[in-house]
């Protein structure tokens, strides 16, 4: 059934979100992006997939990593790439966006990155684009950062093979908000993780949140026993002033990652946290900085995901065809 | 002019009347129910046959643009598609657009004769809205203000609130609550649920609505104040007004007749149409919503009309403008509990005519001789698709374009005069 992001031949238009997507789609891309990264990770930095092309980064949202991987990633495949950053203002919402869509599809983009404050930002902007133009999200609200959770999936499929059946993973931190979770959520479920675990306190933990395929923790200790991955979030400073919390260190006290809390997950569980770090905040130095961390692979796989995301987006001539 | 409708099945809850009878209308009013008086000729005939015959609605909740908005839409383009949609007595509750604080304000929208309805204004319930001050209600109340209201801004101030309502009711004026309370519903843009969840958009939770409610009923205990909570959309909500009426508080409540079909579901791939609030909530509100229509919890049905301009509902969704645009499914949209077994026919027109009327005490929403000749007739069989075409507001901000509706008003005559007829 085509969606907003899948055409009738269950081909790619837009890259909007995980949820929904079929599970060959996602194995595709963490194919693709193995590829790129060969043996050694050392990323294959000239392809001409998109020679020709242009990807206009659109950021109403400030990003140094996923703008600066993203772009990375474009250059790789031979796309021009314009950056642009547009402050939202709390006076011209609405007809802005639509403006600043208007002036840069006159640019003759090909694609648009797009990250935004507010959810669905990215499927508004591709209904509204012309349909040449595939639209990637880099992030909408507390929605979706499918990207980043396909770099997440790569990271655990290159570490634990490719045995999502058997696993057993914790979500960590600050679900409430996190589009980066509900992305990872619906990336594990759709590749057949054993057991999706959320842990938050109740501030932190949307309404119903079991209904996206997770079962939720309150209590650290409990949910880390036995998983095999542990995936980190980082906790933004405004939860506080929103009486969502108490402090940073009565976060840290409850649901740091720390090496004693470590211990009670499998011996050879991974640690995940798609950046940037707050050291004793959620997670302890000697875990981020230890042999289970796995957080800077996840940094050099973002550009090879994105790669194998911009490239099937970009491969236009084989819409139709089963190669998609 | 003298007109006789005739042929049609007249329903007048007000009189106990649900039966084929011609109605006979002079110098603007009701003068005959049945057969005509000696020597009435009418100069025009309606015939009604196959079709109901009902008084004017009365729509307590409908917000149109304010008389100086300048715009595609605008007061006149939505007092037209209420002549539409057969109300022929329109409430506008005061918003921060349009404060309705002073007598003049009030006068600027209801001394309109040029418009096919009668605008019914609702006076604020404190100065410039701001939820401090006492406005002037009983001079509100002489300008023509039969009910009071904050509209849909809250009075966060509990003692604030105690005054106001001890106030009206030294007056016996009756106040119209927009339940919500600010800080739970702040941020959010839709119910706080399952498909909030999932969409990642700020949620208000069911309890926005409930700790105004509790807070508002203790309050109106305390005063004796009449009190209508208008726009219910949560099943708890539903249980607390039930359980005061039950007490025998002077309490009421109405729902906005789009709430009882649409659900949280409707919001899906972030329809901006269905932005609306109070949010649509879930399939278990919108049943209770159904019960308290069927068990008398819920006596009134509003349309809750916001229209917006095209252009209000094109941006990510939080930043899009809430409202539904529903005048055109308000009749519809209740027959559909008719259809579905709910409620009587009679019951459904009780609630958009009699039930409104006795609360704000209106000369309306009745057919008995020597009433104002405010008359709906519609075909309840006519089958027709809502879309762009078919409305009539200039707003075509609803989830329900594409629906089959049943049920369209064919005449409405506003104190006698035909002031809408279908081609």
């Amino acid at each position: 059934m085509p969606t907003q992001q899948l055409d009738q031949h269950g081909c790619l238009k837009h890259f909007l979100t995980i949820e929904g997507l079929p599970r060959h789609l996602l194995h595709s891309i963490m194919d693709q992006a193995d590829v790129l990264l060969g043996r050694d990770d050392q990323i294959i930095n000239k392809a001409p997939l998109l020679s020709g092309k242009t990807v206009i980064q659109i950021f109403f949202e400030d990003s140094t990593r996923t703008r600066t991987t993203f772009e990375i990633a474009a250059k790789n495949l031979s796309a021009n790439v314009v950056n642009f950053n547009v402050r939202t203002s709390s006076t011209s919402k609405g007809e802005h966006l639509l403006d600043t869509l208007r002036n840069l599809e006159a640019m003759h983009a090909d694609l648009f990155v797009v990250r935004h404050p507010q959810s669905g930002a990215a499927h508004f902007i591709a209904g509204q684009v012309k349909p040449h133009i595939a639209v990637v999200n880099a992030g909408d609200g507390r929605h979706a950062h499918p990207t980043q959770a396909m770099l997440d999936m790569l990271t655990i499929r290159r570490h634990k093979g490719d045995r999502f059946p058997e696993l057993r993973v914790a979500i960590v931190g600050d679900i409430l908000h996190s589009r980066v979770a509900r992305s990872q959520i619906h990336a594990l479920n759709i590749l057949g993780a054993a057991e999706v675990r959320v842990v938050a306190p109740k501030t932190l933990l949307p309404v119903h949140v079991e209904k996206l395929g997770v079962h939720a923790f309150n209590n650290m200790e409990e949910a880390l026993q036995d998983v095999d991955v542990v995936m980190m979030l980082r906790l933004q400073k405004e939860r506080m002033e929103a009486a969502l919390l108490p402090s940073e260190r009565a976060f840290y006290t409850a649901y740091g990652l720390t090496r004693a809390r470590l211990a009670l997950a499998k011996p050879d569980a991974i640690v995940m946290h798609p950046g940037p770090i707050n050291r004793g905040v959620e997670i302890a130095s000697d875990v981020a900085d230890g042999p289970q961390s796995v957080i800077l692979h996840q940094v050099s796989y973002g550009v090879a995901v994105r790669m194998a995301v911009l490239g099937l987006l970009g491969k236009k001539e084989k819409r139709g065809s089963d190669a998609c | 002019m003298l007109i006789s409708i005739c042929n049609g099945r007249l329903i007048d809850p007000a009189a106990g009347i649900d039966a084929e009878h011609d109605l006979h209308i002079a110098q603007g009013q009701v003068v005959a129910v049945g057969e005509a008086p000696d020597g009435f000729i009418a100069e025009h005939v309606i015939d009604a046959r196959g079709k109901v015959v009902a008084p004017g609605f009365v729509d307590l909740n409908a917000f149109l643009p304010a008389p100086q908005y300048d715009g595609q839409l605008s007061l006149e383009s939505e007092a037209l598609a209420a002549a539409r949609a057969g109300v022929t007595t329109l409430c506008f509750p005061p918003s921060r657009d349009n404060i309705l604080d002073t007598r003049d304000s009030v006068r600027q929208l209801t001394a309109r004769a040029d418009l096919p309805v009668r605008i019914v204004a609702l006076g604020a319930l404190t100065a410039g809205l701001q939820g401090e001050a006492l406005s002037d209600m009983a001079a509100l109340h002489q300008a023509g203000c039969m009910g009071l209201s904050n509209g849909d801004v809250p009075i966060t101030n509990s003692n604030v609130l105690r005054h106001c309502f001890e106030f009206a009711a030294s007056f016996n004026i009756p106040i119209i609550i927009y339940p919500q309370d600010p800080d739970l519903a702040a941020g959010g843009c839709m119910h706080e649920g399952e498909v909030s969840t999932r969409l990642g958009l700020p949620g208000i939770p069911a309890t926005a609505e409930t700790v105004a409610i509790a807070r508002d009923l203790e309050l109106i205990k305390q005063t004796g104040v009449t009190a209508h909570f208008a726009g219910l959309s949560s099943a708890d909500a539903v249980k607390l007004i039930g359980q005061a009426r039950e007490d025998k508080l002077p309490v009421s409540a109405d729902v906005a007749a789009y709430q009882l079909y649409l659900t949280e579901l409707d919001v899906d791939e972030f329809n901006s149409d269905a932005h609306v609030l109070p949010p649509l909530r879930s399939l278990a509100d919108q049943a209770a919503l159904q019960r308290g229509v069927a068990e008398s919890v819920i006596t009134l049905f509003s349309s809750h009309h916001r229209p917006c301009e095209a252009v209000a509902k094109r941006a990510p969704f939080a930043e899009t403008m809430p409202g539904i645009s529903a005048l055109d499914t308000l009749l519809p949209l209740s027959l559909r509990l008719v259809n579905e077994g709910i409620l009587a026919l009679s019951d459904v027109i009780a609630r958009l005519t009699t039930f409104p009327a006795n609360l704000l005490r209106l000369d309306a929403g009745r057919l008995t001789v020597g009433a104002t000749a405010d008359v709906c007739i519609f075909d309840p069989a006519a089958a027709w698709t809502l879309n762009a075409e078919t409305m009539a507001s200039q707003g075509h901000n609803t989830p329900l374009l594409g629906w089959e509706m049943q049920g369209k008003v064919t005449h409405t005559l506003l104190g006698g005069q035909l002031v809408y007829q279908a081609d």
